[in-house]
């Protein structure tokens, strides 16, 4: 159907623009449903954070990009950025949403939402930087 | 979102013709302070909560109201920071309660087991009743107010 792709710069403020255009992007006909959306805007912005954030420590102005390619039955939508990449260790460590001890923490709760909240969710890192692919279905899956 | 948040008639802010996205207004209700947050609590407003948090056990008031009906978006950020709200107030042998959250910001809440650790009420009237009852903090109050944009 068609394919958005934003690049952003870097910081805080930009998060809330990465996840107006996706849900935005979601809202075209065939529209998914509000629940969906809301679901979808919230994984968007739990790994756009995350990748803000992976930029924090470098000096470049590499921007992070957001594709969203709007299929006839499902939404995908991929975040890229070029930081220095996730110790698989680490992101094992993440678990799932209904793992004791994830909400005394502050954080290490985003990746975690992004599995719940998306129909699939993959994770691809490594030195140059980090991809974070998620897939909304249309329809729910059985 | 600043352009489709609903006007706050308590805190003087019509975030649709300011386009503010985000605001505090901290006021006192008996000896609880009422802190109103409006916009989308994430990466980039989060800290400004945790800063008037910081202020608030600061100045010594322990027992903290947080007023979310006028919040349209809570992420992870936002999560971490009511947490560590909820743990800098039991530092001090105090108490944080939330009130209002929106349907959609109620899921999220629900999803990730927060009513498990801070207690989660509808609406402010609904808190009030139900903190009324509970004995004061030790650590003394002050009558400081400070609003952010």
């Amino acid at each position: 159907m068609g394919e958005v792709v934003l690049e952003i710069p870097a910081r805080p403020e930009y998060v809330t623009l990465a996840r107006q255009v996706v849900a935005a992007a979601a809202d075209l006909t065939p529209r998914l449903r509000d629940e969906r959306i809301d679901d979808l805007r919230l994984a968007v912005s739990e790994a756009t954070t995350n990748a803000i954030e992976a930029h924090a420590d470098l000096s470049s102005s590499e921007r992070i990009v957001i594709r969203c390619d709007l299929g006839e039955d499902r939404i995908e939508v991929e975040v890229l950025d070029r930081g220095p990449g996730l110790d698989p260790a680490q992101l094992d460590a993440m678990g799932e949403l209904t793992d004791a001890g994830h909400l005394p923490s502050e954080r290490g709760l985003g990746i975690p939402l992004i599995r719940v909240l998306a129909d699939e969710a993959e994770i691809t890192s490594s030195a140059g930087g980090t991809s974070v692919r998620l897939v909304v279905y249309r329809r729910p899956q059985p | 979102m600043g352009s489709t948040a609903a006007p706050s008639p308590r805190l003087g802010i019509d975030t649709r013709r300011t386009g503010v996205l985000f605001a505090l207004g901290v006021t006192t209700v008996e000896d609880w302070a009422v802190v109103a947050v409006v916009g989308e609590l994430e990466l980039a407003t989060a800290p400004k909560l945790r800063q008037q948090i910081v202020t608030l056990v600061g100045d010594g008031r322990t027992r903290i109201l947080i007023d979310l009906q006028q919040v349209d978006f809570v992420d992870s950020i936002g999560l971490g920071i009511l947490v560590s709200a909820l743990k800098r107030v039991r530092g001090r042998d105090g108490q944080l309660v939330i009130t209002g959250p929106k349907p959609r910001v109620r899921v999220l809440f629900d999803l990730v087991r927060l009513p498990e650790i801070i207690d989660v009420y509808d609406t402010l009237d609904e808190a009030m009743d139900a903190v009324r009852d509970r004995p004061p903090t030790p650590t003394p109050t002050t009558g400081s107010e400070r609003t952010h944009g």
